[in-house]
């Protein structure tokens, strides 16, 4: 009994319930944002992986392994503390911002090669000989089929990408870690948090259940 | 369409085809040596010879999937250079067929016959889908027309492939083996459709091993061996009395 009372006071949940649901404005706002500028660039930078002239395309493939293999939160940091040295100062939502979408570019241009190296050569053959310029048979032909292999591991990772959203709270963003923080040290209980962990859990387990929907129903598509 | 060859055209002797001196290495292996073809308009020919010796190369150099290294190529007036700047228009008027039909699977038997009409050529939709009804009746799949390419036999896809091809309005059609995917019951229905082209005038260059095709049809069988044409010849010459070894001794092969 006295466990709930600590870690489950509703009294202490209906009253941080506003100053999380802030947190949690901020927290959609910025893994939204981060999940649409890191997608489109991630898109941008796979067709220059796959296509740009060749110095352009090691460029891209060195961005894709750096981003690959840095830790968000180091970059985060980096950006935020380090980046001021040479005058750039950005606010923790930018700062944030740049350092989800920055490494989500780099694997979705990952996850993208991968779907378009999938659709068969006569594809493209069968698509140029009919007169199609390249974006126009990339948009018609070409990207429709690589998008059903694409799905799931960007659901996947958009997911991974939506929860480090709270590493933002590091750089003193009120995001809805952030937020259920401050609550519980004012309040000086823990149950604002354990509101917050179930916020992102009823956020995103959906979210979990579709990729393993999507994923399974491929796998029985590639069966026939 | 009025005339009895509605796709016939004649540009006064300048040919269709017009391939001098090509040359083509895949690495240090030359698959195509100094390969010399003029195809006029309406002509029909027949490309043979033995697996690996450079038909699929030749034909797909013809609309630049292939670039070649050397020599000078002309199609429809045009000369293709690599990575020239107009290839897709030139290859608009370029129909080809594969030996695997290469129909877009997300979209419908119409659609596969509409979306470059509408999207290269600008042919308003409602036209555009009339002109593909009326390439569809006539390779006979009208009734198929809004199903999805994997719900159709293998006939009447590469049916369809060639309606697809058709409804760009092409001045030359390319075939790469259209029937040896199919099973032996549906070849008769793609070659019957691929002679009702010819009888219409269509220029055509077609890798084929269905000589019976080439004995009805074409105008030039050419043999090719090791990259070389080894010998062009009417079909009746090339069948009765084949000059070269190599071709006796590949049409033995291929008539038993
Ligand atoms: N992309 C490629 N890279 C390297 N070598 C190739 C490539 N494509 C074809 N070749 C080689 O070039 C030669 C000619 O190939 P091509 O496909 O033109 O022959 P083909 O006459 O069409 O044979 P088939 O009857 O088997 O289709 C073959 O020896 C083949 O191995
Ligand atoms: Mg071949």
């Amino acid at each position: 009994m006295e466990l709930i009372e600590t870690f489950f006071n509703w009294d202490i949940l209906i009253r941080s319930f506003p100053i999380l649901m802030r947190g949690l404005g901020n927290t959609i706002m910025l893994g939204v944002a981060s999940i649409l500028l890191g997608t489109f660039c991630g898109l941008l930078l796979c067709l220059v992986r796959l296509y740009a002239p060749r110095p352009i395309q090691l460029l891209a493939i060195g961005y894709i392994d750096i981003f690959r293999a840095l830790p968000i939160l180091v970059l985060l940091i980096l950006i935020y503390y380090a980046l001021p040295f040479i005058g750039i100062r950005l606010n923790s939502f930018v700062s944030a911002l740049w350092a989800l979408s920055m490494v989500l570019a780099a694997f979705t241009a990952e996850v993208c090669r991968a779907g378009i190296q999938n659709v068969p050569a006569g594809q493209f053959e069968a698509a140029a000989t009919l007169g199609m310029p390249f974006w126009m048979s990339m948009r018609k032909i070409i990207l429709p089929q690589a998008i059903k292999v694409i799905i799931p591991p960007l659901t996947s990772n958009s997911i991974a990408v939506f929860k480090d959203t709270a590493l933002a709270s590091v750089v003193a963003m009120p995001d809805l870690l952030k937020q259920a923080q401050d609550t519980q040290a004012l309040m000086a209980n823990p149950t604002p948090l354990i509101g917050a962990a179930i916020i992102y859990l009823v956020l995103l387990w959906p979210l979990v259940r579709i990729v393993g929907y999507l994923e399974g129903r491929n796998q029985r598509l590639y069966a026939r | 369409m009025t005339s009895a060859h509605p796709h016939k055209i004649d540009f006064n002797g300048v040919p269709a085809v017009s391939m001098t001196g090509i040359n083509k290495w895949y690495g240090a292996y030359q698959a195509l040596r100094d390969i010399d073809i003029h195809v006029s308009y309406g002509e029909r020919i027949v490309l043979c010879g033995p697996s690996g010796s450079g038909k699929s190369t030749l034909i797909r150099t013809i609309n630049q999937l292939e670039t070649h290294v050397s020599g000078t190529l002309i199609v429809n007036g045009i000369e293709l250079t690599p990575g020239m700047k107009k290839l897709d228009e030139v290859r608009q008027d370029v129909g080809m067929v594969f030996q695997h039909f290469n129909l877009f699977p997300h979209l419908t038997i119409l659609e596969n016959c509409t979306v470059s009409p509408i999207s290269v050529r600008k042919v308003p939709k409602r036209e555009a889908e009339d002109r593909a009804m009326h390439y569809l009746e006539r390779v006979k799949i009208a009734e198929h027309a809004n199903k999805y390419p994997f719900q159709l036999s293998g006939g009447q896809q590469q049916r369809a492939a060639i309606s697809r091809s058709l409804c760009m309005k092409p001045k030359i059609m390319l075939f790469d083996e259209p029937t040896s995917a199919l099973d032996p019951e549906m070849v008769r229905e793609v070659l019957d459709t691929m002679i009702g082209l010819a009888d219409e005038g269509m220029t055509m260059v077609v890798v084929t091993h269905e000589m019976g095709f080439a004995r009805e049809v074409a105008d030039r069988v050419i043999f090719m061996d090791q990259g070389q044409i080894k010998e062009v010849a009417p079909p009746e010459a090339f069948f009765a009395s084949p000059q070269e070894p190599r071709a006796r001794a590949f049409l033995n092969q291929i008539m038993h």
